[in-house]
């Protein structure tokens, strides 16, 4: 017997105490193997208003390329016991958010095509009556011009889903990804 | 190399749309352009596990804190986290959050005019067991005015945030109570189209749940996607299992 799926509801805006955990939004905390990398961004609705109530969730590869779970056989991959791949932020008052992890490796995709590095993100938000998915690929990364998803994308679009360099001059490297939730330069969003 | 199939899609009419007019804060937030379908890789089969390890003896007891009784009906909710296939989903954890018996959250965003309880922080997480069980103890919501159009409440509903075995599986939804007069006018329960669906948001008084002389208990059974029964074509390039 099969059961029927429960359907997804709006998180609202009064998520934050339960869901917040210090220390949630830096993944390289205990010492993960891999370049830094903070990414700094920001959610904007259809007017160009920040939404100053959304949670961004990230879950990503080790730089190995290879995900903590058992689920991942790529057994020629070295898991990292100090890089579990998950973390979780909201945006403030200006709409911003802030974490910072380790740039992943790049994991395989269907068929034998290697997906290039990237950062699975869930946006939840009031308003939002099921999350939305999008993706955190990297500037400058030769794989993204054979990554399946990137060049399955209209040009125009593509760009959505590259970090931009937000501070070359930093002690670790701080890129900038905008989420635009409506209108021009919507980001591309993807249903899985 | 061999890996496990990706997730089932969620049958038409269950999720609610993005665009949804009724409830007005999804006017400038729904995307314009549908989400493009992707299929599922590693990335999509993984996902964080995060669980028991958590969770402190006191998570799953709303009903003291800070020293004193939270005021209001004393409820048990409790039910199983399970797939389409009504396999358990064990050691997972469940995050909950809700508005007091007076209809408060104690949040800084919520101005509504009614009283915080010093003794209810509205905030819970529990961890499922290896049959998929999960119990807490809470106070029964209140409804509460919002200002999506005049005259708007909310039903009497509690938030569940869930983690199933993959980053396609994540669920964050609401949970109602049985005979709510506000369910039949409420635009976010009445987001999800399928009505057989939306009753799956709706706990059900169980009296082997209710504790003799303490609390009433609902049952809540929570549904994550279930295995595709196909392995994913040429999944990794090899030979899936």
């Amino acid at each position: 017997m099969t059961r029927g799926v429960t359907p997804s509801q709006t998180i609202g805006p009064f998520f934050h105490r339960a869901l917040l955990h210090e220390g949630w939004n830096d993944l390289a905390a205990r010492g993960a193997a891999g370049e830094r990398v903070a990414i700094e961004g920001r959610v904007l609705d259809g007017d160009g208003a920040p939404v100053t109530d959304a949670m961004i969730e990230v879950w990503q590869a080790n730089v190995a390329g290879r995900y903590d779970r058992p689920e991942d056989l790529q057994e020629n991959k070295p898991l990292d016991p100090n890089f579990h791949g998950f973390g979780r932020t909201a945006t403030g008052p200006d709409g911003s958010f802030r974490l910072r992890t380790v740039k992943p490796g790049p994991v395989p995709g269907s068929g034998d095509a290697p997906q290039a590095p990237h950062i699975n993100v869930s946006i939840f938000a009031r308003g939002l009556l099921k999350r939305l998915v999008t993706r955190i690929y990297f500037p400058a990364e030769p794989l993204n011009e054979t990554d399946p998803l990137l060049t399955a994308l209209p040009t125009d679009r593509r760009a959505t889903l590259i970090a931009r360099v937000a501070d070359a001059g930093a002690a670790e490297r701080v890129l900038h990804f905008e989420i635009v939730l409506q209108g021009d330069n919507e980001t591309v969003f993807l249903d899985v | 190399m061999s890996t496990l199939p990706g997730y089932r899609r969620t049958a038409e009419g269950v999720d609610p749309p993005y665009d949804h007019g009724a409830y007005t804060s999804t006017h400038k937030r729904a995307p314009r352009h549908s989400p493009i379908r992707i299929a599922h890789t590693l990335s999509e089969i993984t996902g964080p596990r995060l669980g028991a390890e958590l969770v402190s003896a006191t998570d799953a007891d709303l009903t003291h804190f800070a020293g004193g009784e939270a005021l209001g009906e004393r409820i048990v909710v409790t039910g199983r986290v399970l797939d389409e296939d009504e396999r358990p989903v064990s050691n997972a954890l469940v995050e909950i959050w809700q508005a007091n018996s007076a209809g408060r959250y104690a949040h800084d965003v919520d101005q509504h005019d009614a009283p915080l309880d010093p003794h209810f922080s509205g905030v819970g997480r529990v961890a499922t067991g290896a049959d998929g069980v999960y119990r807490f103890a809470t106070i029964k919501p209140a409804a509460y005015p919002w200002k999506n159009h005049f005259n708007a409440w909310r039903p009497q509903h509690i938030h569940f945030s869930l983690f199933g075995p993959g980053f396609a599986t994540r669920l964050i939804t609401q949970m109602y109570f049985p005979g709510d007069p506000l369910l039949k006018i409420d635009p976010i329960y009445l987001s999800v189209p399928d009505p057989a669906a939306r009753e799956r948001l709706v706990c059900a008084f169980d009296i082997e749940a209710t504790v003799p002389e303490r609390a009433l208990g609902y049952r809540f059974d929570i549904v994550l996607r279930g295995r595709g029964a196909t392995p994913l074509e040429r999944d990794l390039g090899g030979d899936a299992r």
